[in-house]
């Protein structure tokens, strides 16, 4: 039959609503609020600092360190447990490789950025909302960056590539699903982030990436309207 | 902190205001939001001053203990997220969430502020189970006082979710609220030298000599006491914070 | 031949392209790629002539050889001392370069102990980032007394304002003590209520800073707040 009309009716190539705020968690020395459809994401950036213990330090190169965490109540349904758990590490590793082109680590040698992601609410896209907000956050706290980075997932439901897979089409059980996570830096286009999860044909594929890049785009602005809005010369 | 500093801080004590220029017994600006989740039973979230804090309310059905088999359970837990301050590292909770957990957990369930009576499904085979979680987003201090008050909120906020006898549906709220008979509100007073103050910044907890944390029904009746603090308290100390705590109280109810 | 892309004065996010063409050069906060020049981190953007670069409007301090700054002291070794500066990175203020002479054997504590603040220099920042402090310029010393805001380093130079005029305004309207450090590190001393006074202008001046008319708008609230008439001094 396919999937002919996405579940919240969407258009196929549209994201949910987006809000994005920076500089919301005042202790941080970045932060920022990121909200795409219900899935909510807050990024904190506390950094460049000293780095403990030791003999972490590298005199040439400073380091980015990336946590992901849900929390207890984010979730329908089950309470999920609090701590560190496997995939809440490999998202926080994939996370830190989306940035990491952007920042020139060697000029903060002897130090770390700590980079936390908290989930208030989750419905899918959480690891893609979560890099949105870590780079207004990163902005936010005047770390040099070459560029900004914006992440979507592309999902294909049944027969349909779609843009931003919310939970429902997540879990779609009239055909098969692909989820296709993907970070995108600005200026080039070039992709940081790239994950999938069920099956895809290669031209599916080639398509999937066109369609994160022009998502991506859009997010872009969002991201960089949000930390214009909380340094702007009110006139 | 050198004994300069402690010293000038007295001197602003002694003429009854704060470095912020409030008055000993003031409290911040308060702000308290119900049902920001979507996706928990029940949310709150709350503001004191720049402090914030998230609280969620998550259900589920369970075994009883075998001791109270006609009663269901209730846990809260707290984790000092390391998004919210720059010294909380990342990590299984330390003391300080313990112990915060642990105080707002103990005004609950001492006031029997729920009925865990009316949680059981059937008895010694289903009882309702309630866990609280307090996340904080910003600590600009006095988390043990925004945390309490977001945990009640929360709770008022909490709608069970339909239930047919097998399978939970988490997505179908019903309209039915938590049995909740009391309000316990919990009031940290901390003491510097020889002055009382209430909702303490980061940089006057640095300062602290001794805290008293006092909750209280609404009657005026004590459920739950924790000190702390390095130094100890003389019983008119305790009288004393008790009653700023008791006095306070009042006032913070309002915003339940 | 050349073409700029935003507006002068404009706050730019990293990655944003501010001009394309040969003809600009790219200064501090910026970067050229093949033609164009591009915005290494969030600023505000300053074009003077050919030159483009952008101003740190947030982010840490970070250590300047010849900066005047407020630093506490976190550790003592047989040495000297180690200080926290609010930056990525200690400062070590070693015992020969000290306000005054030390001994050999002398207890270092009796002179700056764990948590006082001191006023202190910073005369050398490695490649790597270690960083040498001094106490042996004018007006350098211990602080007694008195309270520590900390404030975004980027905002200290409106705080201190031309030649010193915004923070003399300040102290002679509240009579109070204020030593502004170029890390964002402030020492304000004085009565209570004067206190508060200073506190409430320094946060408005951090929040206002890129709006015209800070100085009048300043002179008219320090006014209100104090009940006493300024006179602002041309500065030239």
């Amino acid at each position: 039959m396919g999937y002919t009309k996405r579940n919240d009716g969407r258009k196929f190539d549209e994201t949910r609503p987006i809000e994005a705020k920076a500089g919301i968690i005042k202790r941080a020395d970045g932060s920022a609020y990121f909200k795409m459809g219900k899935t909510v994401a807050y990024a904190a950036v506390y950094g460049p600092r000293e780095i403990h213990p030791k003999f972490l330090q590298n005199p040439t190169k400073g380091k980015l360190r990336c946590y992901y965490n849900m929390m207890p109540f984010s979730s329908v349904g089950d309470r999920v447990r609090p701590g560190a758990n496997r995939r809440a590490k490999e998202i926080a590793m994939v996370t830190e490789k989306a940035i990491l082109p952007v920042i020139d680590l060697s000029k903060f040698p002897n130090s770390v950025i700590d980079v936390f992601i908290e989930l208030p609410q989750t419905d899918a896209g959480t690891r893609c909302a979560g890099i949105c907000a870590a780079s207004i956050a990163l902005a936010d706290a005047g770390i040099l960056m070459s560029d900004m980075v914006a992440a979507v997932s592309i999902g294909r439901v049944d027969d349909k590539l779609v843009v931003d897979l919310d939970y429902s089409e997540e879990s779609y059980e009239g055909g098969t699903v692909a989820d296709i996570p993907m970070a995108v830096i600005s200026r080039t286009g070039e992709i940081s982030l790239l994950q999938m999860d069920g099956n895809l044909s290669r031209e599916d594929l080639k398509k999937a990436v066109e369609m994160a890049k022009k998502a991506c785009s859009k997010i872009d602005k969002i991201q960089r309207d949000a930390l214009k809005n909380k340094y702007e010369v009110k006139k | 902190m050198s004994i300069e500093q402690k010293d000038h801080i007295l001197g602003f004590l002694e003429k009854g205001i704060r470095f912020d220029g409030r008055k000993l017994d003031e409290y911040r600006p308060i702000t308290v939001e119900r049902g920001f989740s979507e996706n928990a039973e029940g949310s709150a979230r709350v503001t004191i001053g720049d402090t914030e804090v998230l609280a969620g309310v998550k259900m589920s059905i369970m075994e009883p203990y075998s001791d109270t088999p006609d009663e269901g359970t209730m846990m809260i837990n707290a984790e000092l997220l390391p998004l919210s301050n720059p010294d909380f590292e990342p990590g299984p909770p330390g003391i300080q969430s313990i112990e915060i957990a642990r105080i707002v957990d103990r005004g609950i369930r001492e006031s029997k502020a729920i009925d865990t009576k009316k949680l059981c499904l059937k008895k010694g085979e289903k009882v309702w189970s309630i866990t609280v979680d307090i996340c904080p987003i910003n600590d600009n201090g006095n988390l043990f006082d925004a945390s309490a008050l977001a945990v009640l909120a929360a709770l008022k906020d909490a709608k069970f979710p339909s239930y047919d006898g097998t399978v939970i549906d988490y997505k179908k709220k019903t309209k039915e609220s938590l049995p909740l008979k009391k309000l316990p509100i919990s009031c940290t007073v901390i003491k510097i030298d020889n002055h009382f103050i209430v909702d303490p910044t980061n940089e006057e907890e640095k300062k602290v000599d001794s805290r008293l944390t006092v909750e209280v029904e609404e009657d005026g009746t004590l459920c739950a006491l924790q000190k702390g603090g390095d130094k100890p308290l003389t019983a008119e100390d305790i009288d004393k914070m008790v009653g700023i705590g008791i006095e306070k109280s009042k006032e913070l109810k309002k915003f339940l | 031949m050349g073409k700029l892309l935003v507006e002068n004065k404009t706050i730019v996010t990293p990655g944003e392209e501010l001009a394309e063409g040969m003809d600009f050069l790219p200064a501090e906060g910026t970067f050229r790629d093949k033609d164009k020049i591009i915005s290494s981190g969030l600023g505000l953007v300053n074009v003077n002539g050919r030159v483009i670069k952008t101003i740190s409007v947030s982010g840490k301090y970070i250590p300047k050889t010849g900066d005047t700054i407020i630093a506490k002291v976190t550790n003592i070794l047989m040495s000297g001392w180690i200080l926290d500066i609010d930056s990525a990175y200690s400062a070590v203020l070693s015992v020969k370069e000290a306000k005054d002479f030390i001994r050999r054997d002398a207890d270092l504590t009796r002179y700056y102990n764990i948590g006082d603040y001191i006023i202190t220099d910073i005369v050398m920042v490695t490649s790597q980032r270690l960083v040498d402090a001094s106490m042996k310029g004018p007006g350098m010393r211990k602080l007694i007394g008195g309270r520590i805001i900390n404030v975004n380093c980027h905002k200290v130079p409106r705080i201190i304002g031309k030649k010193g005029s915004m923070v003399s305004m300040i102290k002679n309207a509240t009579d109070c003590s204020i030593i502004v450090g170029q890390n964002g590190v402030i020492w304000i001393n004085g009565s209570p209520e004067n206190e508060i006074i200073v506190v409430k202008t320094i946060k408005k001046i951090e929040q206002e800073a890129h709006i015209s008319g800070l100085t009048e708008r300043i002179k008219t609230f320090l006014e209100k707040e104090t009940n006493k008439k300024i006179n602002i001094e041309k500065v030239e």
